[in-house]
C-alpha cells in the first residue's frame, strides 16, 4: 500500500469524501449544532462577566468572551474529527477487510474523508462565526500577521493531534470491544482540560502548568490562544513545538496500535 | 503450466473465548478467560491453474471463507504456504492487491449513501485503471449485468440483487486476474442467481480470470465449476471434477417417471427404491446397472407419460459425502 498510490487516488478520494459529505447533510447539520458548545459558553460567560460587578474575569470582559468563544467555535469546526467511529465499525463489523483490499492505506482513506468533510462542514457553519466576528467586533483577536502564521500550524497541529487521537481510540476496537467508551472518556478530558468550556487562564497557575504538558489544550485552546491574542510570538512558538511534540507522539502510538492491531485482525479476522 | 494459487500445509488455528452462561460465570470470565483452539483450516494442499474455475464447498464452518480470506490477505496463516500468481497473499503488496478480489455475499464495498458510480469511480482511481480501459470495462459490465438504471442510484435504495450487480461490477473496475466469490449468489432469487452467475462464467471465459466459488447453491457450483475442492472440517474430502464425485459418492441413478393415471406405490416398489410418489410423479432410486431393465419394466407395466433419467441432486450427494466423513473425522481414518 504505497503512498505513491495514495498520492495518485487522492483528487477522487477528496471528491468521493465530499461528496458522502453532502449526502450526509442532515448529519452534517446535527453534527455542527452538536458542537455549538462555545456558543452556550458564551452566553453563559458574558453574563457571569456582566453580572460580576467589574464586568471582567480574569482578562476576559464580555467582548473578550465574545472573542474567545467564536474563536473555539470556529476551530473546533476545522478541527473535527469522527475516524474513531468509522474505524469502530469497520473492525467490529469486519468491513475493514473491503478496505485493506485495496491498494491505498486504510488509515490514509479514513484521513482523507474526514479531510473532504472540512468544506462542508466550515460552509455550514463558518459564515454565521465571521459575521457575528465582525458585527461584534470584539477586542483581542490578533492583528499580527506573525502571529496568524502559527495559528495557521497550530490549527494543523491540533487537527493532527484530533486525527491520531481518533485513529488510535478507532485501533483500539481491534484489542477491546467497547472502544467507543475510551473516546467518551478522552471527550470529557477534552471538554475540561482543553478550553472547549473554560478558557485555560482562568484556571489556577498550578493546573494550567498541568494543562501545558497534556495534549487537550493544543487540540483546541492552544490556536485559540494564538487567535485572541493571549500569547506573544515567542511564547507561542515554544508552545507550537510542544504541540508537534504531541503530533508526532500520538501519530506514535497510533503507527503502533495499528501494526499491532492488524497482525491481530490477521490472526483472529473480523 | 505453473498455477496461479499454490497452497501447501495451510493451517489455520484461532484461540476462541469460551465461558458457560449466567452471571458467575461473566464474572469470572473478567478475571480468567478461557480459551479453546479451533483448527479452522486442518493442512490442506491444492493447486489451481490461470483461467480454471473451481467450486470451494463444504458445509457451514468448514473453513471454506477462512481460506478465501487467507487466499486474499486478509487473514494470516498460521502455518504453511499459500502463493497467488506468486506473491504471498498476506504481505499485501500492491501488485497482489491489483491482482485480486475478493467478493463477501454479506458484505459490501459500495458506499452505503453514494450511488454505484461512486465506488466504481474510486477503485478506478485506487487501482489505478486507465481512463480508456476503466470507461471500455464500464460499458462492458453496464452491458453484461444491466446496471443502466442502477448506477446513479444510491446504494442503500438498490435491492439485494441489485446491490450484488453493483458489488460484482465493482469489484471487477481493476480486471482481477483471480477472483475469489464467497455465496455471491446469497439471499437472490432464482433469475438474480442465474445472472450472476451467467455474467460470472462470461468474465471467466472473455478475460480468462481465475475463479474459487463457495456457494451453498449447488445450482451454482453446477453450472459454474468443473472442478470441485470439497473441505469439511478444514480438511480436502475431494479434489476433482464434479461429475466423478457424483459418481463415486452416488453412482445410483434417478428415474422420474409421470403418469397418464395413478398408480399405486406398490406396483413401483417391485420396479426399485421409491424416492417420492404422488399421484402424477414418482421418483425411483435404482443402481446404475440396471436402469435399462427398470426402464423398460415400467414402460411395459406401468401407464408412464414421460420418463427421465437423472443424477442425484449434488445437495444429496454433498450431505452423504460429509455423512461418511464425520465417523472417519472422529476415528482420524482417511477421507473417502
Amino acid at each position: 500500500m504505497s503512498l505513491r498510490n495514495t498520492a495518485r487516488a487522492l483528487p477522487t478520494l477528496l471528491r468521493v469524501g465530499l461528496a458522502e459529505a453532502v449526502a450526509y447533510r442532515a448529519e452534517m447539520f446535527v453534527w455542527v449544532l452538536a458542537t455549538t458548545m462555545p456558543l452556550v459558553m458564551l452566553a453563559l460567560w458574558t453574563a457571569v462577566a456582566r453580572e460580576g460587578g467589574g464586568g471582567a474575569l480574569g482578562r476576559y470582559g464580555q467582548s473578550g468572551f465574545t472573542a474567545y468563544f467564536l474563536s473555539a467555535f470556529i476551530v473546533r469546526q476545522l478541527t473535527g474529527c469522527w475516524a474513531f467511529y468509522e474505524m469502530n465499525v469497520d473492525v467490529r463489523q469486519g468491513t475493514l477487510g473491503m478496505r485493506l483490499l485495496r491498494p491505498v492505506h486504510p488509515l490514509a482513506a479514513y484521513t482523507v474523508e474526514n479531510i473532504a468533510a472540512v468544506p462542508m462542514r466550515a460552509l455550514v457553519s463558518l459564515p454565521a462565526a465571521l459575521v457575528a466576528l465582525a458585527v461584534l467586533q470584539p477586542r483581542g483577536l490578533t492583528r499580527d500577521p506573525a502571529l496568524w502564521a502559527l495559528w495557521t500550524a497550530s490549527l494543523l497541529g491540533a487537527w493532527s493531534i484530533t486525527l491520531f487521537v481518533n485513529l488510535a481510540v478507532g485501533c483500539s476496537a481491534f484489542f477491546i470491544e467497547q472502544s467507543l467508551k475510551l473516546m467518551d472518556l478522552w471527550l470529557v478530558l477534552y471538554f475540561v482540560l482543553s478550553g472547549y468550556t473554560i478558557p485555560i487562564d482562568l484556571f489556577s497557575p498550578r493546573v494550567q502548568s498541568l494543562v501545558d504538558w497534556l495534549p487537550f489544550r493544543y487540540q483546541l485552546g492552544f490556536p485559540v490562544a494564538i487567535m485572541t491574542g493571549a500569547l506573544g510570538r515567542q511564547e507561542a512558538a515554544a508552545l507550537l513545538v510542544r504541540q508537534w511534540a504531541w503530533v508526532a507522539a500520538t501519530a506514535g502510538v497510533t503507527a503502533v496500535l495499528w501494526r499491532r492491531g492488524i497482525a491481530r485482525f490477521g490472526a483472529h479476522g473480523g | 503450466m505453473t498455477s496461479i494459487l499454490r497452497v501447501r500445509a495451510l493451517r489455520k488455528e484461532f484461540a476462541v473465548h469460551e465461558r458457560p452462561p449466567g452471571v458467575a460465570a461473566a464474572l469470572r470470565s473478567m478475571l480468567h478467560r478461557e480459551y479453546k483452539k479451533i483448527v479452522a483450516v486442518d493442512g490442506i494442499a491444492l493447486d489451481i491453474q490461470p483461467g480454471e474455475r473451481v467450486g470451494f464447498l463444504g458445509p457451514n464452518g468448514a473453513g471454506k471463507t477462512t481460506a478465501l480470506k487467507i487466499f486474499s490477505g486478509l487473514l494470516h496463516p498460521t502455518s504453511g504456504e499459500v502463493l497467488v500468481d506468486g506473491h504471498e497473499p498476506r504481505r499485501r503488496e500492491d501488485a497482489f492487491l491489483k491482482k485480486i478480489m475478493l467478493v463477501l455475499g454479506q458484505k459490501q464495498q459500495l458506499l452505503w449513501d453514494l450511488p454505484p458510480s461512486e465506488t466504481f469511480e474510486l477503485n478506478r482511481a485506487v487501482y489505478d485503471v486507465p481512463r480508456a480501459q476503466y470507461e471500455a470495462t464500464m460499458r462492458e459490465l453496464t452491458a453484461l449485468l444491466g446496471l443502466e438504471d442502477l448506477v446513479k442510484r444510491p446504494s442503500r435504495t438498490l435491492s439485494l440483487g441489485e446491490r450484488m450487480k453493483c458489488e460484482l461490477a465493482a469489484a471487477l473496475v481493476h480486471r482481477p486476474r483471480v477472483l475469489f466469490l464467497d455465496e455471491p449468489t446469497i439471499g437472490l432469487d432464482v433469475s438474480m442467481q442465474a445472472t450472476v452467475r451467467d455474467f460470472v462464467k462470461r468474465y471467466n471465459e472473455q478475460h480468462g480470470a481465475t475463479l474459487l466459488l463457495t456457494s451453498h447453491y449447488m445450482e451454482d457450483v453446477a453450472q459454474l465449476c468443473p472442478r470441485v475442492i470439497v473441505i469439511d472440517r478444514g480438511a480436502i474430502l475431494y479434489d476433482g471434477a464434479l461429475g466423478d464425485l457424483v459418481t463415486r459418492i452416488r453412482p445410483d441413478r434417478r428415474i422420474v417417471l409421470r403418469f397418464s393415471r395413478p398408480v399405486a406405490e406398490s406396483d413401483l416398489a417391485a420396479l426399485a427404491t421409491v424416492v417420492r410418489h404422488s399421484a402424477g410423479e414418482s421418483v425411483l432410486q435404482v443402481p446404475k446397472e440396471a436402469v435399462n431393465a427398470v426402464v423398460g419394466r415400467a414402460l411395459a407395466n406401468l401407464p408412464v407419460s414421460d420418463l427421465t433419467v437423472q443424477s442425484p441432486p449434488l445437495e444429496e450427494v454433498m450431505s452423504e459425502l460429509f455423512a461418511r466423513n464425520r465417523p472417519r473425522a472422529a476415528t482420524g481414518e482417511a477421507p473417502p
